[in-house]
């Protein structure tokens, strides 16, 4: 499915325009006992979680797909039935983990 | 009289390695780190703080978010060139990664080794 291959670009595009959240994130959670309250108290916020939830998901799509990638490099499951059968376990292990962090962390 | 162009691919073989090597460095760090931080007793801000000043996870972090700079230069220049056809522009936003990427660097050194 070439929607997986749209979402590997898209995603990684995605994750580039939020690494200053992230790093300003982990740079608060380390500074002091102040900013790391602080921090917590952010991540905690509603729709923090679900940005951060969406770029989880973006990352764990990036490495499955990437996975994928490197499998098909070797000459893994490049038939065309198992290439395509390979995009959905991309799609579904990606969104299985996702929310199963979701699950962890709410 | 020689036609020099400012973009173009005389770099696929090296790039192409480079991508897959950094993904693998980053795969191996993610799965490492995940063992590491579900590993943890707790994680109040002085065991956060502790972890984060060993040395063993201030250097393969330093080894991951090269190999993402790196990485990220590459994905973002294979979509600009498949995208962005103006090479003004295209070159414009080349120097913003660039630049955007030297910063995160240094920025995550300075977090890093900020105790």
């Amino acid at each position: 499915m070439a929607i997986v291959s749209g979402m590997h670009r898209i995603s990684g595009a995605v994750l580039f325009l939020f690494i200053p959240l992230l790093l300003w994130l982990w740079q608060e959670s380390l500074a002091s006992p102040q900013s790391f309250a602080a921090f917590t108290a952010v991540v905690a916020q509603p729709l923090m979680k679900i940005v951060l939830l969406g770029l989880l998901w973006g990352y764990l799509h990036h490495l499955c797909a990437g996975i994928r990638h490197l499998a098909l490099d070797l000459d893994f499951g490049t038939e065309l039935a198992a290439a395509r059968a390979s995009s959905k376990v991309v799609l579904a292990v990606s969104i299985g983990l996702t929310l199963a962090a979701a699950v962890a962390l709410w | 009289m020689v036609k020099r162009e400012v973009v173009g691919a005389h770099y696929g073989l090296r790039d192409w390695l480079a991508q897959r090597v950094t993904a693998v460095v980053m795969a191996v760090y993610t799965v490492l780190l995940l063992v590491v931080l579900t590993s943890q007793p707790q994680l109040d801000y002085e065991h956060w703080k502790a972890l984060w000043a060993l040395p063993v996870m201030r250097y393969s972090t330093v080894l991951c978010l090269f190999s993402l700079l790196v990485h990220v230069w590459v994905g973002m220049r294979n979509i600009f060139m498949d995208y962005i056809k103006p090479t003004g522009l295209r070159l414009t936003l080349y120097a913003g990664v660039i630049l955007a990427l030297v910063w995160y660097g240094a920025w995550s050194v300075q977090i890093l080794w900020n105790t």
